[in-house]
């Protein structure tokens, strides 16, 4: 779960961490009073999740109170990158001289936190890894004892950043470090971490992404994700449903058990020379309600044209997929979009004898349900 | 014959009185497996499906010989009932159990490169010795006793790519599904080694799929250090930068590591076939035998 930067500031101020002032607003009036509020000049930031804020138009530096109810009403209402603007953070502008980059996130490959720290902040950091990976000093924790200070010392000074504030950025980094472990983080960044001509060093923007898995000791955080919730009606409904969903830009609609079968069953339709619409995961030992809801989900994408089901039950039973397909299109008078079955494992055999034929197309091998659809596909486009 | 797991295997089910622990402790041992008790706290003295149950893992090995254990435990609490295993001390833990949050899995690990313990794990299928014994949720009915070694991040594919190699009459020696979180016990270097010291492998299956870099890893060492063939699948080649595949550890990070193709070009460079379905996995397997 990713929390918007208005969330992840005030998690970050709360444990200490400087940060600019700022208000959030959701309407121009507001936005306005609140930047009269904080003193010009002042940033309007549009609150949604997407990187590249900046360029795309969403974050705007305005000078008074007409820059600034100009600048929010453009703003708020746009669409940015596919997502809908509807509140904007006006925060303090903040002026600087350097700007550093702080960070904190799990190194997979070691299976050990890492912290990080360098002097090129500002900038996309990714790409600084990839074209001057020594810029970026790295840290790894020991999971059992969390990061001790001289660590945080360590990294900093290593990074090269100047000695007047060396202690200041240690301290944040320290800071950080423990609220990523204390969050259930799986990534906490400070980019840019500016200094200004004064030397404080304040958190100009505030990354904090956590596990969704360990959200259940962390009510603090869900109240937070309904706020942070898509803004994708479909991924809306897939949240909805509890189902794993990753919308994709082609007309074949996939549903199938387990992350590696249907990934598979989405690249199979690519070898076949169809495009997925999809990725949708009914999990483990779904029932025919749950399937039924995984044809509605698909349905209702109108990019669809034609759909895939593929399950391989081992604790999944192929009689409970066979009621809920048979369930869902018994509800149409006409099935909207064809669909290709393909059932296999525990209860396959009852399964079949189940599935209304007339409703549905039936495959007895992965390769050739994928086929069918990505030709049902085809036709049903053309 | 096998890796890991035997007949002579004794197992101890953790979690057997909760509804996931009790219906797969059944499964097992109508497959055969030995298991021999069942451990849940406060729940000692009771008995599940002809098995007895104690408080502690510990207690379960001391008194039954237990050897292994399968976590059949909710997320919250996993990350302790692995600890359990690994102090008991067990040869095997394998951690059945979806959703464990990533940092627990960190201080598991740590743990766990201090001791002798193999852990499998967490949110995988198990392991199977076909005809021998099965430690986790895979259905039984599928495998068939033979020369394949199968290593897989992910369960229902395996359950394709099985199927596909017993009704071409290739059976197995032992199937691993490591699991498909970002931080797991055994990875696939483990399971490889494993695979190229068991005399009775022939030749191994791996599937792979986006994320990570593990896949990469054991390309080093099937480079290196193998000579039993390998054929691999990588699933995952369509999917988006920076959006998970149901799996916690399937994404393509935004800077592009962790992608199909480089995992796929680093299996190939490395000697071994990489099939673009699972049937061509199966015909690569076939020709290597």
């Amino acid at each position: 779960m990713k929390l918007h930067e208005y969330q992840a500031k005030s998690v970050f101020a709360d444990a200490g961490i400087p940060t600019p002032d700022s208000a959030l607003a959701s309407d121009v009036d507001a936005a306005v009073r609140a930047a009269e509020d904080i003193g010009f000049p002042v940033a309007i930031k549009a609150q949604v999740q997407v990187g590249g804020r900046g360029k795309a138009g969403g974050i705007e530096l305005v000078e008074d109170s007409e820059e600034a109810r100009e600048a929010a009403g453009r703003i708020l209402g746009m669409d940015l990158k596919g997502l809908h603007v509807d509140r904007v953070l006006v925060e303090e502008a903040v002026d600087f001289v350097n700007e550093l980059y702080v960070g904190v996130t799990m190194d997979r490959g070691e299976g050990e936190p890492v912290a990080m720290v360098s002097t090129r902040g500002g900038v996309n950091i990714e790409e600084v890894a990839e074209e001057d990976p020594d810029a970026i000093v790295r840290e790894h924790v020991d999971p059992a004892f969390g990061m001790h200070p001289f660590q945080a010392r360590k990294a900093v000074y290593e990074a090269g950043v100047e000695r007047d504030v060396a202690r200041d950025v240690a301290s944040i980094l320290q800071t950080l470090y423990e609220l990523w472990d204390e969050k259930d983080g799986s990534d906490a960044e400070i980019n840019p971490l500016m200094v200004t001509e004064d030397r404080d060093v304040i958190a100009a923007d505030a990354v904090m992404n956590v596990d969704e898995d360990a959200l259940f000791r962390h009510s603090d955080l869900q109240e937070m994700e309904e706020e942070s919730a898509s803004d994708d009606p479909l991924e809306q409904k897939a949240d909805e449903y509890d189902f794993d969903y990753v919308r994709l830009d082609g007309n074949v609609g996939i549903i199938g058990n387990g992350a590696g079968l249907v990934m598979t069953t989405l690249d199979l339709v690519d070898h076949y020379g169809g495009d997925p619409a999809n990725f949708l995961d009914v999990g483990g030992g779904a029932k025919a309600e749950r399937i039924a809801n995984a044809l509605d989900m698909v349905f209702s994408d109108d990019n669809v044209d034609a759909v895939v089901f593929n399950i391989f039950g081992g604790i999944t039973r192929g009689d409970e997929v066979a009621r809920g397909i048979n369930d869902a299109l018994g509800e149409f008078d006409e099935i909207p979009k064809p669909v290709v079955v393909r059932l296999a494992g525990t209860n396959a055999a009852e399964g079949m004898e189940i599935l209304n034929a007339d409703l549905v197309q039936v495959e007895d091998t992965l390769e050739a349900a994928v086929q069918r659809a990505v030709e049902n596909a085809q036709e049903v486009a053309q | 014959m096998s890796v890991l797991v035997d007949d002579d295997t004794r197992v101890v089910v953790q979690g057997i009185t909760g509804g996931e622990g009790n219906f797969h402790a059944e499964q097992m041992i109508e497959y055969g497996t030995n298991v021999v008790a069942g451990a849940v706290p406060g729940k000692g003295g009771q008995e599940v499906h002809g098995v007895p149950v104690y408080d502690t893992v510990e207690r379960a090995a001391r008194e039954e010989d237990a050897d292994a254990s399968v976590v059949f435990v909710p997320p919250a609490f996993a990350a302790d009932a692995i600890f359990e295993a690994l102090d008991a001390p067990l040869d095997l833990a394998v951690a059945i159990t979806e959703g464990v949050p990533v940092q627990d899995m960190a201080r598991v690990k740590r743990a766990e490169k201090e001791t002798d313990t193999y852990l499998i794990g967490p949110n995988c299928p198990g392991i199977i010795t076909p005809e021998e014994a099965k430690l986790g949720i895979l259905p039984g009915n599928i495998f068939a006793s033979g020369n394949v070694g199968l290593v897989s991040r992910s369960g229902t594919l395996t359950y394709q790519v099985v199927d596909n190699l017993t009704d071409r009459g290739l059976g197995q020696s032992t199937a691993i599904g490591i699991g498909g979180d970002p931080i797991i016990g055994t990875d696939f270097v483990d399971a490889l080694q494993l695979f190229e010291d068991d005399p009775d492998t022939d030749a191994v299956v791996m599937c792979g799929e986006i994320g990570g870099e593990d896949e990469e890893e054991a390309a080093a060492y099937i480079g290196e250090h193998m000579d039993t063939p390998v054929a691999g699948f990588i699933a995952g080649r369509t999917a988006p930068p920076g959006k998970r595949m149901g799996h916690a550890g399937a994404i393509v990070s935004g800077s592009g590591t962790g992608t199909a193709e480089s995992k796929i070009s680093a299996l190939r460079e490395a000697g071994a076939r990489v099939g673009d379905t699972p049937e061509e996995v199966v015909d690569a397997i076939e020709e290597l035998l």
